[in-house]
């Protein structure tokens, strides 16, 4: 059971990893996730305005429900091309 | 056609691979790696990505390039990885009968590249690096 994190550039650094995973038992939606894992990792915070969520490749919004086997990724405003 | 790619990206490859004899125009546009930023020299950049995302929104554009201009086909390829400046960060060609629908779905392809697509690129410096998040 678990819902798989990913993260992306800036907020790869600041977690110190581009991967980890929640227990859906301890989470509702995508902003529920990320309150979460602002508390292990404080840096998180700061990016709390500017942070863009992906919930299975799709952009989601910050109250989207998330469940057991979701893939769930934060990232910064993209600046590819 | 779409690829992410981590080797040098040759454009006449992928232009020769896309033009057909029913073409009149094929429009070709490169993003390349430059030497600053503001101000700033930049020494080289690497790029990230959330791959298959990257691919489904790179898919997506495709799919209304298509829909939305009178062309006939459109590649698009991104490198990821370490590039030196002056290299090609990014590849689009737009093969269509006529100049207009080709040059206008080139320009919304590289501008729409740029707001959803995640890929993300960090700028090396003398003195540091730093990711940049958005576009102007």
């Amino acid at each position: 059971m678990s819902i798989r994190v990913l993260f992306f550039a800036s907020l790869a650094d600041i977690a110190g990893t581009r991967e980890t995973q929640v227990d859906p038992a301890t989470v509702t939606d995508v902003v529920s996730v990320f309150n979460k894992l602002a508390r292990q990792y404080p840096s998180l915070e700061k990016y709390r305005s500017s942070v863009l969520f992906a919930l299975n490749s799709e952009f989601a919004g910050a109250e989207s429900p998330v469940q057991d086997g979701d893939e769930l990724a934060f990232f910064p405003p993209v600046s590819g091309g | 056609m779409i690829r992410l790619v981590r080797d040098v990206i040759d454009i006449r490859k992928v232009a020769d691979s896309l033009q057909k004899p029913e073409d009149g125009a094929v429009v070709l546009f490169e993003g390349v790696v430059r030497n600053h930023s503001q101000d700033k020299p930049v020494r080289f950049l690497e790029y990230d990505a959330y791959e298959p995302m990257a691919l489904k929104k790179l898919e997506e554009i495709e799919s209304r390039a298509k829909k939305e201009f009178e062309i006939r086909d459109i590649a698009i390829v991104h490198r990821l990885g370490h590039m030196d400046i002056g290299e090609c960060s990014t590849v689009i060609v737009v093969a269509s009968a006529h100049r207009g629908p080709a040059f206008d779905a080139c320009r919304f392809a590289i501008d729409t590249i740029k707001k959803i697509v995640p890929i993300w690129k960090k700028e090396f410096y003398e003195d540091g690096e730093v990711w940049i998040e958005g576009t102007p």
